[in-house]
């Protein structure tokens, strides 16, 4: 389990305490995973968090901030579902869709148990409101990350259709005079044996009168009808993205909306010493150029106008100190700390049984490198002040640190904030983000100029790739041991790197000094390793860590993987055997694992000349295996056939299961081919797509995913994939007789691809 | 500066400067925001577009060098060949976040109108330059040869 969720599984007084990071009201939760919000009656709105039973009623919600849309109806039996009288059901979400269909999954969990018309379905998204809809998994905060979206919704949304579909059946039982058990509700139309029958949207009104049952009955997995069915819940969101409608933030109209670029620290930490915006101002449709604290943001009228703006604008920065950093010098000095104690993390068990002294060792160093997201929007925000009030729009990943933040920055209470969360043009963990810096920057610009206008921040690609957040550089220094009998006979190891959580709101995730999201993959590990000793050294650094798809696990699995192989290799065994001795007490890791195999044809690959690698890895409670078959023509490495097997539970949406299996070994190879900002003289060496490559589409292997069937409860898909891969290509790459890559990227590893 | 550009089969009258990228010109003079800023440096091809029929980056192009010439979006796509693209991207779930998939889509439509029957090669070659950070890759070739073999029936 990802610890972003472990957060949520923390004592009560540990959750309050995220909450009243956040400024937020504590939290109470009941049985099931579903929080429930009862209010007092005459206190609509004002929010007694209370464990008892029921959703928001309906008199209560509509007193509660407006959900974003024309999406009403009569029937609104809580702050998930709406039937209307045009008989569209909608479904409010409340996680960001930044691409990985989590708005599909949402409204498929909901409108299954409501028994409603896919085709009948819209979603729309929910606005900034925590204690409508927080994120179950973090406590008391809305925001979406750790591939929590569908695990943490999973009873919450089927139970809001339940209880929509409940009264809908009362009503009909009532209209018709018949026992509601003699009500059959199938596509959003309810029938009965008589020859009755009514449309969802008929019987809206006279549902919303009734009362929503205190505990709906859901179904059980066989009865679903949507949910793990192949074709039943295409995406909700295909047709808008295929026609150039889809809304993103670079997309928001306002009457007057200006656009706004800043001229950022050209090094990490550098400090605005003066600038001179004459030449600037003389740039036709530039109307303001302003300090803000994060720089000097130049107004104006179209993008184009304020890129030329901050061309001509004259800024002097000192950057004696921030000059300095070099990520090569940074790679040296990690690795001089990997070779020291630090603080531990994993350590053999005292009553362990004296291991057989090893008889051969294996000593591996491996460095990662800085890692940007990405996205192919660069990010941006809308900010207006106006009416004593601030409007935001943008992809808001976390609303609750946005909406913190942006009441902060423009000195309003939170409840005179009103975020609108659009489609992200991705994240990857960009937009999940606990210093929110372009929401406070877009606030901190429509500030300078006075809430005159709306303005439109905008990240250049330059900007956005420069301006850290970054995955972390990390160092690991593994020395491993076979006995004679081919067991692992010790695994001292020492991970390098900064902790992602430190300085931001969720610092209380590091315990004893140590950030899990820096060894989550080490430890915990579904492999029985009793043998481990671990450390962590966490250094500090001007250039700003952030989560990048699959946290920790990105170089972790790496390590894991790989000397997996090695050891194996020096114990003379198939990895896929060795694997599975250790796998003893996971039956699921077990299972992916030889799902993959089975499907890859383990041990014979499809032709003459490719090597098979495999890899498994557990992350966010997800079981991914895979099996790389990868080529090496002229001393050109291809990756050609990759075999997924993952294990998530129920298959809520299996196409969108299949689809981020795919999207993550495509991502997750690009970066291993190609990712790494480099730091040269403080700042990002790679500012755009020329030297920050990314894979295309030649370079994309035929992927197959294969689905564990399940009854249990869902975890996530939109990260999990990552992580196996790298260490499968590598481990394909030295079974073809290449070098063992301990150096990412492989462009830095001096190995080619095709 | 006044400039006249054909976009989407209709004359428009702008006035800006004739260096300003037709990107910005698409998207904040006239609207027409279906069409992406991803690069600015035509790598990454989220603001595909049609030039007389071909792609073009409209990111890197003047919008002074489009006078005479026929500009089409993916608002302003109508051949037989787009549709069938459209439809095929839709029928696959080709999309995740869908940023890049405008310019995915452009650039489709064009392969499909000069060679309705392409190879993997084809694709490869006439796919290069569009990103996809979500690397929906596998599906954009399905989606391809579906609306390849739709056309074909």
């Amino acid at each position: 389990m990802h610890p972003l969720m472990q957060q949520a599984n923390n004592s009560p007084a540990q959750r309050n305490a995220l909450a009243k990071a956040l400024g937020m009201p504590p939290v109470a939760e009941v049985g099931a995973g579903v929080t429930r919000r009862a209010v007092l009656a005459g206190g609509a709105g004002t929010g007694l968090l209370i464990a008892v039973g029921g959703f928001v009623p309906l008199t209560a919600f509509a007193a509660a901030p407006g959900v974003e849309g024309a999406a009403t109806g009569p029937l609104a039996p809580n702050q998930f579902v709406r039937v209307g009288t045009d008989n569209l059901v909608t479904i409010v979400c409340k996680h960001h869709e930044m691409g990985q269909g989590n708005a599909t999954g949402l409204a498929s969990m909901a409108a299954d148990e409501l028994d409603a018309d896919w085709a009948l379905v819209r979603t729309e998204f929910a606005p900034a409101d925590a204690k409508l809809y927080a994120n179950l998994a973090f406590g008391g905060m809305q925001g979406t990350g750790g591939s929590s979206a569908i695990a943490n919704s999973y009873l919450q949304m089927r139970t809001a259709g339940a209880t929509a579909r409940a009264m809908l059946v009362a009503a009909a039982a009532d209209a018709w005079k018949v026992p509601a058990s003699e009500v059959k509700a199938s596509n959003s139309v309810l029938s009965h044996a008589s020859g009755k029958r009514a449309t969802y949207g008929e019987m809206a009104a006279a549902a919303a009168k009734q009362a929503p049952p205190a505990n709906p009955v859901l179904k059980t997995p066989a009865q679903f009808t949507l949910m793990g069915k192949a074709d039943a819940t295409p995406r909700v969101d295909s047709a808008e993205k295929c026609n150039g409608t889809a809304m993103y933030t670079i997309d928001v109209k306002l009457p007057g909306l200006l656009t706004a670029v800043i001229a950022w620290p050209p090094s990490f930490g550098a400090k605005l010493v003066s600038f001179d915006a004459a030449d600037a101002k003389k740039v036709k449709g530039v109307t303001d150029v302003v300090q803000v604290p994060e720089g000097v943001a130049v107004v104006g009228k179209g993008t184009w106008a304020v890129l030329q703006g901050r061309r001509a604008l004259k800024v002097v920065w000192d950057e004696a100190e921030s000059g300095k950093l070099d990520s090569d010098a940074l790679l040296a000095q990690y690795k001089a700390q990997a070779a020291t104690a630090g603080k531990p993390f994993a350590r053999p068990a005292k009553d362990a049984p004296k291991m057989a002294p090893a008889t051969k060792t294996i000593e591996a160093v491996y460095e990662f490198p800085f890692l940007a997201h990405a996205t192919m929007e660069p990010m941006n925000c809308v900010a207006w002040l106006h009416d004593g009030m601030l409007e935001t729009w943008s992809g808001h990943q976390f609303p609750t640190f946005d909406h913190m933040f942006a009441s902060k920055a423009a000195g309003l209470p939170m409840e005179k904030v009103k975020l609108h969360t659009l489609l992200s043009g991705g994240s990857f963990g960009r937009r999940a983000n606990p210093y929110s810096d372009f929401t406070i920057a877009a606030v901190n610009v429509a500030k300078a100029i006075d809430g005159r206008a709306p303005v439109r921040l905008q990240y250049s690609r330059e900007d956005d790739m420069g301006a850290g957040l970054y995955r972390p550089m990390y160092v690991h220094a593994v020395k491993a041991g076979i006995d004679a009998q081919g067991r692992i006979a010790g695994w001292q190891h020492t991970v390098v790197g900064q902790s992602i959580v430190a300085g931001t709101a969720m610092a209380s995730m590091i315990k004893d000094g140590i950030d899990p999201t820096s060894v989550e993959g080490v430890s915990p590990t579904p492999y029985t390793l009793p043998m481990i000793s671990a450390d962590l050294h966490t250094p500090t650094l001007a250039v700003r860590p952030l989560w990048w798809r699959s946290v920790g696990n990105t170089h972790t699995a790496y390590v894991m993987e790989t000397m997996m192989d090695e050891l194996a290799r020096a114990a003379g065994k198939d990895p896929l055997v060795f694997r599975l001795a250790l796998l003893d007490k996971s039956d699921r890791a077990a299972g992916v694992l030889k799902l993959a195999a089975d499907k890859a044809g383990w041990g014979k690959p499809t032709r003459a000349g490719l090597a098979q690698g495999i890899a498994m890895h557990e992350s966010f409670g997800s079981f991914v295996a895979q099996v790389a078959e990868v080529s090496m023509k002229n001393g050109k490495v291809k990756v050609e056939r990759v075999v997924c097997a993952v294990d998530c539970g129920v298959a809520v949406n299996p196409d969108v299961i299949k689809a981020q299996m795919e999207g993550c070994i495509g991502f997750a190879l690009g970066a291993l081919y190609y990712g790494e900002i480099e730091v040269k003289n403080g700042r990002a060496a790679q500012r755009n797509f020329d030297t920050y490559k990314a894979l295309r589409i030649y370079e994309m292997p035929k992927v197959e995913v294969y689905i564990v069937p399940s009854t249990v409860a869902p975890t996530g898909v939109g990260e999990p994939g990552v992580p196996p891969l790298a260490p499968a290509v590598a481990n394909a790459i030295a079974k073809l007789g290449g070098p063992k890559v301990r150096r990412l990227p492989f462009a830095r590893a001096g190995i080619v691809t095709a | 500066m006044a400039l006249s550009i054909n976009v989407n089969g209709q004359a428009r009258e702008v006035d800006v400067d004739p260096e300003t990228p037709l990107l910005w010109v698409i998207r904040e003079d006239l609207g027409l925001t279906g069409t992406k800023y991803g690069c600015g440096i035509a790598q990454c091809g989220a603001c595909t577009v049609h030039v007389d029929g071909e792609t073009m980056r409209s990111c890197a192009a003047p919008v002074g060098a489009m006078a005479g010439r026929k500009v089409t979006t993916i608002e302003g796509l109508s051949s037989r060949a787009a549709k069938a693209v459209q439809k095929a991207w839709v029928e696959l779930d080709v999309v995740q976040c869908g940023y890049c998939q405008s310019g995915q889509i452009m650039s489709a439509t064009v392969l499909l109108e000069q060679n309705p029957k392409p190879t993997d090669t084809d694709i490869d070659q006439a796919m290069a330059g569009n990103i996809c950070r979500c690397a929906t890759y596998q599906r954009i070739r399905a989606a391809i040869h579906a609306a390849s073999k739709q056309l074909a029936a």
